[in-house]
């Protein structure tokens, strides 16, 4: 190319990364409002076209065949997957795909590293610590997606793991000075950098519980922003620096506000054991009284004579695949003129929001669902709050138990409805191990069984009316 | 772009992250973290420019790992935004509720 096509097309690329930055930012503008949510990634989309066309217009490239069959290749596997995953294996689905993102900004890190060449110090930094960022990020989220899949089942700790792992990082951060200052940037210290780094991500994750995981995914989605705004200064990119900062900043508040939500605090997550089942659950006082159970027909009695009905589904429902039956039961008594509201904790599903996900795919109008600060004073006047898979979230041992490991903790005030229904399978305790005191409430009655079939007998229940 | 403009880029950048999720409701965080997952995904032109300047064996090898795994983030992160965001409909729009779409305020 001669000069004058080489200036007109940096040109065109600039001005095309400009408009994608636009698109990006209004597309997740859009995204943080369900009435235009689904046109946001529609823009983000375009911008993602927009930038991946005009770059093969990039000056000087090569390898073309190459960057097409990677696309391709790329491409047709993680389309194939995500439009075939179930709803509720998205959290670790996201993972997944976050990983690869780090992945990838680890791997421009490396290209630009193993060439060996005399980099300027600050860009010799920013791909260092970009490509460190990304590296962890990487097998992390694989970790995190290992865990919430099942493939890794338990968390593993051994004593002094946080001196290992601090050590790993002082580790890396040495050879990736070493390969800063240009003393010796061969092959070695630049595989070394790359090595413990990927090794740190592992030793960082494994010892996390899988209830912790939803914070270590967003956490690991802000860190591979921050760092592809990293490998965007190291190649000029303006596109790179201002998606990835915007995605660093804006996981870091996500990040921030899951972790609230959880009653955890993010150092909490990472640098201690809780989060993963058994570990408390000798916790937490005694508790007084029995369950009572009670049979679907006087629920759906119960029900259809209510004026007000609250709905707290948990994860157990998603697990046992009632959110269409319970959708079906709610629709009947809306019919009935029966007011029906569904009552969401921000850590109801596998991270927050999964839930109000797993509930639009079964049909459930969002302007039905209400978060924990819009419902909370509204259980006061609900004739009956329906538990359905939930159990931690609704433990009034949170409010009064100081002794207890979720004291503290945000809960939906189901034992302030007149009458509390728990659907449960059987007496054990939850997902923490923790006793519920609400079970054993004088206003709660325990309808056992499997989530699906409970809902379905409700509905017979509510038709015999 | 010189060093100084870039850090300005930067820094307006990381308050518009924070800006568009400070007033984001609980329901749509999982959609939006998957969506901002999909948005740096935009690091695959930057593979691709890693991939189209490499040279050697061991360089191409990385760059086409890179590009692989970044074509993966993107497409992946648009493929269940978009499925999850499909389904976000109110009681209000037609085709609400499936089987029923009656008024969902009818009690009081």
């Amino acid at each position: 190319m001669d000069m004058e096509t080489v200036l007109s097309a940096n040109t065109l690329i600039q001005a095309s990364y400009l408009l994608t930055a636009f698109l990006f930012i209004m597309g997740l503008k859009r995204m943080s409002s369900p009435v235009t949510a689904r046109s946001g990634i529609l823009w983000a989309g375009a911008g993602m076209a927009v930038a991946t066309l005009i770059t093969f217009l990039y000056p000087g490239l090569s390898n073309y065949g190459l960057i097409l069959v990677a696309i391709a290749i790329g491409s047709a596997v993680a389309w194939i997957s995500g439009r075939r995953v179930a709803m509720t294996n998205m959290p670790q689905m996201i993972a997944l795909y976050n990983g690869m993102g780090g992945g990838a900004a680890a791997a421009i890190a490396a290209v630009e590293l193993y060439k060996g060449e005399h980099l300027p110090v600050s860009v010799a930094t920013l791909a260092v610590v970009g490509g460190l960022i990304g590296a962890v990020s990487f097998s992390g989220s694989l970790v995190a997606f290992g865990k919430l899949q099942g493939l890794i089942k338990r968390a593993i700790r051994f004593k002094g793991q946080q001196i290992v792992n601090l050590l790993i990082l002082a580790a890396a951060l040495f050879a990736g000075v070493v390969v800063i200052s240009g003393f010796d940037i061969g092959p070695l210290h630049v595989t070394l950098v790359f090595a413990l780094a990927l090794l740190l991500g592992l030793t960082m994750t494994l010892p996390i519980g899988g209830a912790d995981m939803p914070v270590v995914i967003s956490l690991y989605n802000a860190l591979t922003g921050l760092a592809v705004a990293f490998e965007g200064f190291v190649l000029g990119n303006a596109a790179m620096i201002i998606a990835g900062t915007v995605v660093g900043s804006a996981g870091t508040l996500l990040t921030q506000l899951m972790a609230r939500a959880m009653n955890r605090s993010l150092g909490n997550v990472l640098f201690s054991g809780f989060g993963d089942t058994g570990t408390t659950a000798a916790a937490g006082g005694a508790v007084a009284g029995s369950m009572k159970p009670i049979d679907a027909a006087d629920v759906g009695v119960m029900m259809a004579f209510a004026q007000k009905v609250i709905v707290v589904p948990g994860y157990g429902m998603a697990v046992a695949q009632a959110q269409h039956k319970v959708w079906e039961l709610c629709q009947l008594l809306i019919e009935r003129g029966v007011m029906v509201r569904f009552a969401i904790h921000p850590v109801a599903g596998r991270m927050p929001g999964h839930m109000n996900v797993l509930l639009a795919e079964a049909g459930v109008p969002y302007d039905l669902i209400s978060d924990l600060d819009e419902i909370n004073a509204e259980f006061d006047t609900a004739d009956v709050a329906l538990i359905i898979g939930a159990n931690d979230v609704v433990n009034p041992v949170a409010r009064n138990d100081k002794s207890s490991p979720i004291y503290g903790m945000p809960i939906l005030n189901a034992d302030k409805a007149k009458n509390v229904i728990v659907i449960k399978r059987g007496q054990g305790a939850g997902f923490s191990g923790i006793e519920n005191g609400l079970f054993y409430l004088d206003n709660t009655r325990m309808l056992y069984g499997d989530g699906q079939a409970a809902a379905s007998e409700l509905i017979q229940a509510v038709k015999a009316v | 772009m010189t060093g100084i403009v870039a850090l300005y880029i930067f820094m307006l950048a990381a308050f518009t992250g924070y800006e568009i999720i400070a007033k984001v409701p609980v329901i749509l965080h999982t959609p939006l973290m998957s969506g901002s997952n999909f948005v740096h995904g935009i690091v695959l032109v930057g593979a691709m420019v890693a991939l189209g300047q490499a040279h050697t064996g061991l360089e191409k090898t990385i760059g086409f790992v890179g590009v692989l795994l970044a074509a993966g983030n993107a497409v992946g992160g648009y493929a269940v935004t978009e499925r999850m965001l499909e389904m976000f409909k109110s009681s209000g729009s037609k085709a609400a509720g499936g089987k029923g779409g009656q008024s969902a305020r009818g009690g009081h």
